[in-house]
């Protein structure tokens, strides 16, 4: 078994943005035609990253810094420009389908049948990944009573249920298929404090329990500083630092006597504050 | 392990019947509108043969018209079904934002493409059906004369000619978010003008007859007629039945490489991610 969980070599990604721009002054009124410019956004700038098996990952990064593109390249939802990207050996981009069977991806925008109730969504999941429904019933129940759901809620439209029960239904969907890679895109931002915790805790508990390897996306520092085993600070397509919590807190020097936290070194090494990252992904930016 | 392979991709196919299924379920008040609308339209373009011989002032065998009519009326049900459920099967997708679950998931676009026309061919049979036994209790459909075993053959062999059109109008919504599954309305209008569903293919202008005739909805259809109407023996069809199912193969293979460069280039330009 290969002991790299994901080997991200020279990886760049560029997106191109259109724009419509204004008529020009001397087009006729009754022109249709409109000029559009065409923008090159660069994701990812040649990213290297090694990823052992077993060891959460964390990824932190302002909003547009390119974290939830690394986390879709993963996905196979997108393909890079140039570089490789390998999951436990196996190419992104030549063998998706052997990927596809090792991973699963928990993001932000908890996405569903809505008008279905968890049971069906987690079960046309659970079809997709080709678990037998006899084992897949007992084990979807119990990871969301695991998560804290009620089981009153299990048959109830997912449009009747809070933004944190949806998250909580997405993150048993991503734990469902027992992947050995699991991508986690900003899991908890959005959730209440104690929905938050069941998350990070259910998170803790399965890396224990199941050896799985875990990319996580946040903008919650404490939540970087208390589940990962190292951290990459991403700032515009780049990786500006990496190393463990602990490593990263000492780039920079305490201030006031009070020990350097995460925030602290998030702010020095990127120029954002927290807050601008949260205000950032609150306006879906 | 070849088995348990060939057990996970049906697996993964009936996924997609037991998602539709759920579908209907949940949206029942949408199917129930879209039946009636489908009913009426199929009721308003039959009385227009029943009214022929008033419209024209003169002597004109209405239950033949009326027979002409409805037989394209139910056939068009039953191939728009198919086409749609195939078509919609990204556009759903893209409604409920969950496209790029199911295309990090580990089911092949074939595998994908069976459990979606399996359950378009079900569901179509049904909703015809549905349809047939209602209009049944306004005209007097004498099928005493059909060749209803040459009528099924001729349109499972039909079905495999609109699955492969379904996949090309599929490709749509892959391509545009926004506007793509708007865009498969025009496909199926255009398949609805050239196909000779409610008025025989000679009567159309003389630039449309050769697409008319590359149209394989021209051939069900008449296929369908001469089964239903005429009473064709199965044996006389079967050259049809053939000429169906090449073409259909020929749509679906090709269907799927397009279809397959599309979801390459989505994954290159990000086309995914919008949920339109």
């Amino acid at each position: 078994m290969c002991t790299t969980a994901l080997d991200i070599k020279r990886v760049r990604k560029t997106f191109t943005r259109k724009e419509r721009m204004p008529r020009p002054a001397e087009a006729s009124r009754f022109s249709v035609r409109r000029r559009i410019k065409k923008e090159a956004v660069v994701a990812l700038k040649d990213i290297d990253l090694h990823v052992p098996k077993g060891e959460v990952f964390g990824v932190l990064g302002p909003n547009g810094s390119g974290k939830s593109t690394l986390i879709r390249l993963a996905s196979t939802l997108l393909l890079p420009d140039s570089g490789t990207l390998e999951i436990f050996g196996h190419d992104v981009e030549k063998d998706p389908y052997a990927v596809k069977r090792l991973i699963n991806r928990v993001s932000v925008d908890a996405a569903f049948f809505k008008k279905f109730s968890p049971i069906e969504n987690l079960m046309y999941a659970a079809r997709l990944y080709g678990l037998p429904p006899s084992e897949a019933r007992p084990r979807m129940k119990d990871i969301m009573w695991r998560l804290g759901l009620k089981e009153s809620t299990f048959r109830q439209p997912m449009e009747h249920m809070s933004r944190g029960m949806q998250q909580k239904v997405a993150v048993a969907r991503g734990f469902l298929t027992s992947p050995i890679l699991l991508l986690l895109d900003e899991p908890t931002t959005g959730l209440d404090p104690h929905s938050k915790r069941d998350v990070q805790a259910f998170v803790h508990e399965i890396r224990q329990s199941h050896d799985a390897t875990v990319l996580l996306t946040t903008h919650d520092m404490e939540e970087a500083d208390r589940l990962c085993d190292r951290i990459a600070i991403i700032d515009d397509g780049r990786i500006i630092a990496l190393d463990t919590p602990e490593g990263l807190k000492t780039l920079v020097p305490s201030s006031n006597g009070e020990k350097t936290t995460m925030e602290d070194v998030f702010i020095e090494l990127t120029g954002h504050s927290f807050e601008d990252a949260e205000a950032e992904n609150e306006e879906g930016t | 392990m070849r088995s348990r392979a060939v057990v996970r991709e049906m697996r993964g196919a009936y996924a997609f019947v037991e998602r539709n299924i759920n579908l209907i379920k949940r949206y029942w008040g949408w199917e129930l509108v879209w039946l009636i609308y489908s009913l009426t339209n199929a009721l308003a373009i039959t009385y227009i043969g029943n009214g022929m011989s008033a419209i024209t002032g003169q002597e004109i065998d209405t239950q033949a018209v009326v027979k002409y009519l409805l037989v394209g009326a139910l056939i068009w049900q039953y191939l728009s079904v198919i086409f749609y459920a195939i078509s919609e099967m990204i556009a759903w997708e893209r409604w409920e934002g969950t496209i790029e679950y199911t295309f990090m998931a580990p089911v092949s676009r074939p595998t994908h493409l069976v459990g979606t026309t399996l359950f378009a061919i079900g569901y179509g049979v049904i909703r015809t059906l549905a349809i047939l036994a209602i209009v049944s209790a306004f005209f007097r459909l004498d099928l005493s004369n059909a060749n209803i075993l040459g009528a099924v053959l001729m349109l499972l062999a039909g079905s495999v000619s609109f699955v492969g059109l379904g996949i090309w109008a599929a490709v749509l919504p892959l391509l545009y978010p926004e506007r793509g599954a708007q865009m498969t309305n025009a496909v199926a209008a255009i398949l609805l003008l050239i196909s000779g569903v409610y008025y025989p293919v000679e009567t159309l202008p003389m630039w449309l007859q050769p697409i008319a005739k590359s149209s394989p909805a021209t051939y069900v259809i008449q296929g369908m007629r001469d089964c239903l109407i005429d009473g064709r023996a199965t044996t006389q069809l079967l050259p049809t039945v053939g000429l169906l199912v090449g073409i259909g193969l020929v749509v679906i293979a090709i269907g799927l490489v397009i279809f397959r460069h599309v979801e390459v280039y989505a994954k290159r330009a990000g086309r995914l991610k919008r949920s339109g």
